[in-house]
């Protein structure tokens, strides 16, 4: 089998491999790449290993489950919209205890690191599904996806609401093995998010993963109704990203320490090295995994040759280095402060 | 195994109111079977069209001066279809395939008809070729609104041992549509198996006559979708699993072939009560 990487930023093929140090952690997640893929993008890692190694890149995140089988929502599903896609999913999947028995086994038998997304209808489900991933085998670390749009009640995005996102996680931490890094996943749809970031802190968060996508409408003009059968439905790809990276640099500004995963219409590595500029310890590539199935290993590898053209010589050493000088930190004497 | 590789365009013709295109594409016809798609990036690497556009193989080529090519059928009907349009010699295109489920073939040389609706004749030409190999008769019916969107009607007549047209206008062939002239091909060729590609209600009709004259149907779905290898879930339909359960499946990788009397035609674009993981209604 033959895989095929495009030059893109990288030039050439055979060009010389960088020597950047590409190694990242997210709390006690290890990693030899800040590359992951992101929730509802990758399915359980299986159909992207045709198109690179999915042991190559930080992690696969697999798509959120819920306790049971759901069918999700009806059709359609999808609309494109200016260089994005809006999409009402419904968290189709087959339940928990399937994946862990065939989605999970196969993750750990490949040698991929995993981090699990999970999302409930309550409190109680979320909790029950971290006592499920407690004596699963392969879990390196669970995402708490708090942040769907396309569930039934949509007053009920859990990540609207600081005191429910609290609770959710204060849940899931009870319930989880200590030893288990647990991130919450944010909305952008929120007045502030570092209110809702610093909350899920406060109760125990080993990380946070921004952001989910934001909610939106498309009409169809043919039918002149809503275009997908869900009315509404997230908008995902590079016409979010520039919202965030905003949320990125807000919660670096208010959460220093706080491991960062980034996420939001990636594409290159250059859109890569813009999170980690702006605070974000690994990026999550998407959307833009349907747009091109080798995207994550693509992204790494430009990642590497920006780090390097730039002179850089570890990931670390470019994390949050946009907000340099910036006062919100402690300023040390030299006035320039990188943090991290 | 799908792989992922730079095309280039070897030629874009006019075919009527479609757009052939002919593109290298090294691998992807040395795994091919009938049935398969490609999807295509469009407007290269800083597009604002993200999604791929998906499209049955038409024909392939291993060998020859260029390696392997393939040849896909585009209708123009928006701008990511009407960019492809205007590739030219040496333009370069992502192409990730051979994608999906192929069509089944019967082991033995049965009689089997094939029909097309529109550009839905284009992954036929190959089958129909494949067919006559095992010894098949081959009786085609292709139908369009009008005699502009058939496509191919030259090219399947060689391998076709009986042809016959529809037009909704009359412009060719029997004025009405594919389904108002199967019954009577079904009779005379006693077909065994039924194979279609086309647009919904055409499938769920041929589907059902296929059932009515005790026949296979293999039927190809054309379902909206954003990756083409099963990582989104945007292009489920409700399908009948063989333990009797009916599962929102991905036309993409269990697709695009099914059988037509496992498909709940008329639930397309719901979620059937009884679905594998269908919501539960609240009590009143």
């Amino acid at each position: 089998m033959s895989r095929v990487m495009f030059g893109r930023a990288l030039g050439p093929l055979g060009a010389t491999t960088p020597s950047t140090d590409m190694s990242a952690e997210l709390s006690s997640l290890v990693m030899p790449s800040p590359v992951l893929t992101a929730s509802g993008c990758a399915a359980s890692g299986r159909e992207l290993d045709q198109f690179f190694d999915i042991t190559k890149i930080g992690a696969v995140v697999t798509k959120s489950i819920m306790l049971r089988a759901r069918s999700g929502r009806p059709t359609p599903r999808m609309c494109e919209t200016p260089s994005g896609m809006l999409n009402s999913i419904g968290l189709q999947g087959p339940g928990i205890e399937q994946f862990i028995e065939e989605d999970l086994a196969w993750l750990k038998e490949r040698g991929a690191r995993t981090v699990v997304s999970i999302a409930g209808e309550s409190v109680d489900e979320y909790g029950k599904l971290a006592q499920k991933l407690r004596t699963a085998q392969g879990v390196d670390a669970i995402e708490v996806n708090i942040s769907c749009p396309n569930v039934a009640n949509r007053n009920q995005v859990f990540a609207c609401d600081p005191e429910m996102a609290a609770n959710v996680i204060q849940t899931v931490r009870r319930q989880s093995d200590s030893q288990t890094p647990i991130f919450a996943k944010l909305s952008p749809d929120v007045t502030d998010i570092t209110e809702v970031a610093r909350s899920v802190v406060r109760a125990g968060v080993d990380g946070i993963t921004v952001i989910n996508t934001a909610l939106g409408l498309v009409i169809d003009l043919e039918t002149m109704r809503p275009a997908l059968a869900g009315v509404t439905g997230g908008l995902s790809g590079p016409a979010i990203r520039p919202i965030a990276l905003r949320c990125v640099w807000q919660i670096r500004q208010a959460l220093p320490d706080i491991p960062i995963l980034g996420v939001g219409g990636i594409r290159s590595g250059l859109d890569a090295l813009q999170f980690i500029l702006a605070g974000a310890n690994a990026v999550s590539v998407g959307t833009m995994t349907f747009n091109d199935p080798s995207a994550p290993m693509r992204v790494h590898n430009e990642l590497a040759l920006a780090l390097q053209d730039r002179g850089f010589e570890s990931v670390s050493q470019a994390i949050s280095y946009g907000h340099r000088g910036a006062d919100i930190f402690e300023s040390d004497d030299e006035g320039e402060t990188e943090p991290e | 195994m799908p792989i992922q590789v730079k095309g280039e365009v070897l030629d874009v013709r006019r075919a009527g109111a479609y757009h052939v295109l002919s593109i290298t594409a090294p691998g992807i016809p040395e795994s091919f079977r009938p049935g398969h798609f490609v999807t295509i990036g469009i407007g290269g690497e800083e597009s604002g069209l993200i999604l791929r556009r998906a499209f049955a193989i038409h024909q392939v080529q291993s060998r020859g001066v260029y390696g392997g090519t393939l040849d896909v059928v585009v209708g123009v009907n928006g701008k990511g279809t009407r960019w492809l349009s205007e590739r030219r010699r040496h333009d370069n295109l992502d192409i990730v395939g051979p994608l999906g489920k192929p069509f089944m073939l019967p082991k033995e040389g049965v009689p089997c008809v094939l029909v097309g609706g529109g550009y839905g004749s284009a992954p036929l030409f190959m089958l129909a070729e494949q067919l006559r190999e095992r010894g098949c008769r081959v009786d085609v019916v292709l139908g369009a609104s009008t005699e502009e969107k058939l496509y191919g009607v030259l090219d399947i007549k060689r391998v076709s041992s009986m042809l016959t047209i529809t037009t909704e206008d009359g412009s060719s062939g029997v004025r009405g549509r594919v389904t108002d002239v199967l019954p009577d091909i079904m009779e005379r060729n006693d077909a065994a198996v039924v194979y279609a590609c086309g647009p919904m209600a055409m499938l769920a009709a041929v589907a059902s006559i296929a059932s009515e004259y005790r026949a296979y149907s293999q039927c190809s779905v054309e379902e909206a979708m954003a990756c083409g290898i099963g990582i989104c879930m945007t292009c489920v339909l409700p399908v009948i699993g063989d333990d009797g359960v009916t599962r929102m499946v991905r036309s993409c990788v269990d697709g695009p072939i099914f059988r037509g009397d496992l498909v709940r035609w008329d639930d397309i674009g719901t979620i059937p009560a009884d679905a594998l993981g269908a919501p539960v209604l609240d009590a009143p």
